[in-house]
């Protein structure tokens, strides 16, 4: 007997199965190895990256809340042209699908990104419009419709390899935002980046972070990701990839059922390093144990009222 | 070093030695891994089983020795998480993580002092431990701070007759000289490059250690603490500011340090 079918489709790659790592929460993977075999994972996705190198945020950067953690990294990163020197090298030695995250403060940076990744062996772009757009005065790309629409029809323009645009919870209606980017030619959206929060220390009468505010990331937000990406998921018709909180096989069961056709697994990265492996098995498990023949059958399979 | 590892271990003694600060044994089966572990580095401790949530993180601390098939740590209640590690009982699982980071290098110095104040003694035990067996003839000076009798930790470990050359100072008089531990480091005389010196504590106190060594001309190693969420080199949220001039950069923690050369920093 064949075990059940763990195998999803973005676009038109196909995943081994729906568990990813979070980007920012998995360094570039190699970091991991001691701890979990990286060709076991659906996909890996990186580190964000912009064209220069950014050097990130005063420390401190994070700071522990209740059942999460507020970090304002900044974003710091060797660089595009660093990055595909040193770091794309380790991919070649796991037979696993890295995905890129890439940032940038223009249209232009992002397609720029786009083009010259295109030429290199990764399974997929994901792109982080969780970004201030400096040219519109600093507003994010992702709490802009218009925005958000004009930079995933830029870096569509440039590539053909699939795309996923990666939505900031930091919205309104995150369904205004999903369908953006599908209109913009997204293979895929991803969700919810960090919630923007902040923490102060009464004692010293000073905010927590030196950069003040934060994304606020870890258990704490699952259930705001969990509506977001049963909202998205109605509204639009590519899948949607389910991130938040997640750090059981049974969030990812949730995840799934609320709409969304694959997880990324963030915070849970950096107390445990081993759960998103122990997440496959227990998936496998799981499907096996309820005689589930593919794990897409669970894909918006939630009962309402 | 070894390959870090996430283990689960058994709490054998987690004893209140002073006001507030415990003393933590850990037995795992997979002692290797101690027995490599460079001193300086340290581990990365989940406080309650891997389920809770709350608090979230893990909780670094410095290997404190390693002696008898345990592990051990020395730690100070300051949080809620060091206040649920010490209701711990014997018998408790801990997942840890471990070792982690670059520990201390020792260096071709004839003279070696350790400087520790308050918590910082923690790490140098091991490290004064492993230096003797490296270097058995080398003179290894000890100098131990703390605010008060109370907070010296450690003290009757380094004390063993005929090991360590040790000095003590608390800031109210009540044990050793009264005053700073860098007025018996400025007090001590070494020419250029015959002295390093190694130092954790408050970072005031690493910041006027590393003056005096700049001003000797000593080589100095200093230990940082930070916020860590992973411990491993995969938030970056652990940075300090590195030393230079233009655009600011940052070094990471855990994973440059947490030992770093003082002129790394300052
Ligand atoms: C490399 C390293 C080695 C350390 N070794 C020791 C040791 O041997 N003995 C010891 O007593 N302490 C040590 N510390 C400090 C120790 O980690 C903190 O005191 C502890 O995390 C406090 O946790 P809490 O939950 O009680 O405090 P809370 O204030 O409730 O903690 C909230 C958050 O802040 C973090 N935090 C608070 N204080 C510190 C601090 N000083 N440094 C880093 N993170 C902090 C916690 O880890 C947690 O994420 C070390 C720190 C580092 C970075
Ligand atoms: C330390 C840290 C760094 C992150 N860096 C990035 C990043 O560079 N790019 C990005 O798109 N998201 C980044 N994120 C957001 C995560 O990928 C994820 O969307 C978010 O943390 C929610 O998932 P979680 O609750 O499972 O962590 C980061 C999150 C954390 C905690
Ligand atoms: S604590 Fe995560 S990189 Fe240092």
């Amino acid at each position: 007997m064949t075990g059940p079918d763990l195998k999803i489709k973005i676009g038109g790659w196909t995943l081994k199965n729906p568990i990813m790592t979070a980007s920012g929460t998995f360094g570039y993977g190699e970091e991991f190895t001691p701890y979990l075999n990286l060709e076991d994972l659906g996909a890996v996705v990186v580190k964000g990256i912009s064209l220069e190198p950014r050097s990130g945020n005063p420390p401190p950067r994070i700071v522990e809340t209740p059942c999460g953690m507020l970090n304002a990294i900044g974003l710091e990163n060797v660089g595009l042209e660093k990055f595909i020197s040193t770091k794309m090298q380790i991919f070649r030695k796991y037979n696993t699908d890295f995905v890129v995250n890439i940032l940038g403060d223009s249209v232009e940076e992002y397609s720029t990104l786009a083009a010259r990744l295109n030429d290199t062996d990764i399974a997929a772009i994901e792109v982080n419009i969780s970004c201030p757009n400096v040219k519109k005065g600093g507003v994010a790309f992702g709490v802009d419709p218009q925005m958000a629409y004009e930079v995933t029809q830029a870096v569509r323009r440039r590539t053909d390899k699939p795309l996923i645009i990666k939505l900031s919870p930091n919205v309104t209606d995150i369904t205004v935002m999903a369908k953006a980017a599908e209109d913009g030619g997204a293979d895929a959206v991803s969700l919810i980046n960090t919630l923007l929060g902040m923490a102060i220390d009464p004692a010293t009468r000073k905010p927590k972070l030196a950069n003040i505010v934060g994304g606020l990331s870890g258990p704490a937000i699952k259930p705001v990701a969990l509506r977001m990406v049963w909202q998205a998921s109605k509204r639009v018709r590519i899948p949607v990839i389910g991130i938040g909180g997640i750090r059981t096989t049974e969030d990812v069961i949730e995840f799934m059922l609320a709409g969304a056709s694959a997880v990324q697994i963030g915070t849970a990265n950096l107390i445990d390093p081993g759960v998103s492996g122990n997440i496959v098995k227990g998936l496998l498990g799981y499907l096996k144990q309820h005689k589930i023949s593919s794990v897409r059958e669970l894909i918006g399979g939630l009962k309402t009222p | 070093m070894p390959t870090p590892r996430d283990i689960t271990s058994i709490i054998v003694e987690n004893r209140e030695v002073n006001p507030k600060i415990f003393l933590l044994s850990l037995n795992t089966s997979d002692l290797d891994i101690w027995s490599e572990a460079e001193p300086g580095q340290f581990a990365m401790l989940k406080i309650a089983d891997m389920s809770c949530d709350d608090p979230l993180l893990r909780r670094p601390l410095s290997i404190h020795n390693v002696r008898d098939g345990k592990i051990q740590f020395l730690y100070k209640v300051l949080g809620r998480g060091t206040l649920l590690l010490s209701q711990a009982k014997p018998g408790t699982a801990l997942r840890i993580l471990a070792p982690l980071g670059n520990g201390f290098s020792i260096s071709n110095s004839k003279t070696h002092c350790l400087v520790g104040g308050g918590m910082g003694i923690a790490p140098l035990l091991y490290f004064a431990r492993k230096m003797k067996e490296q270097q058995p003839s080398n003179t290894i000076k000890v100098l131990l701070g703390a605010r008060t009798k109370n907070e010296l930790i450690a003290v009757q470990d380094f004390t063993e007759p005929g090991l360590y050359d040790v000095k003590i100072a608390t800031d109210d008089g009540s044990e050793g000289h009264h005053g700073l531990v860098t007025d018996l480091l400025d007090g001590i005389n070494a020419s250029p490059g015959d002295m390093t010196v190694y130092c954790c504590g408050p970072h005031p106190m690493m910041k006027a250690v590393s003056n005096i060594c700049r001003k000797k001309e000593w080589k100095c190693q200093i230990s940082l603490e930070a916020l860590m969420a992973c411990g491993m080199g995969a938030c970056l949220g652990c940075a300090v500011p590195k030393k230079g001039i233009g655009i600011q950069e940052y070094l990471h923690v855990c994973s440059d340090g947490p030992v770093f050369k003082a002129e790394e920093i300052w």
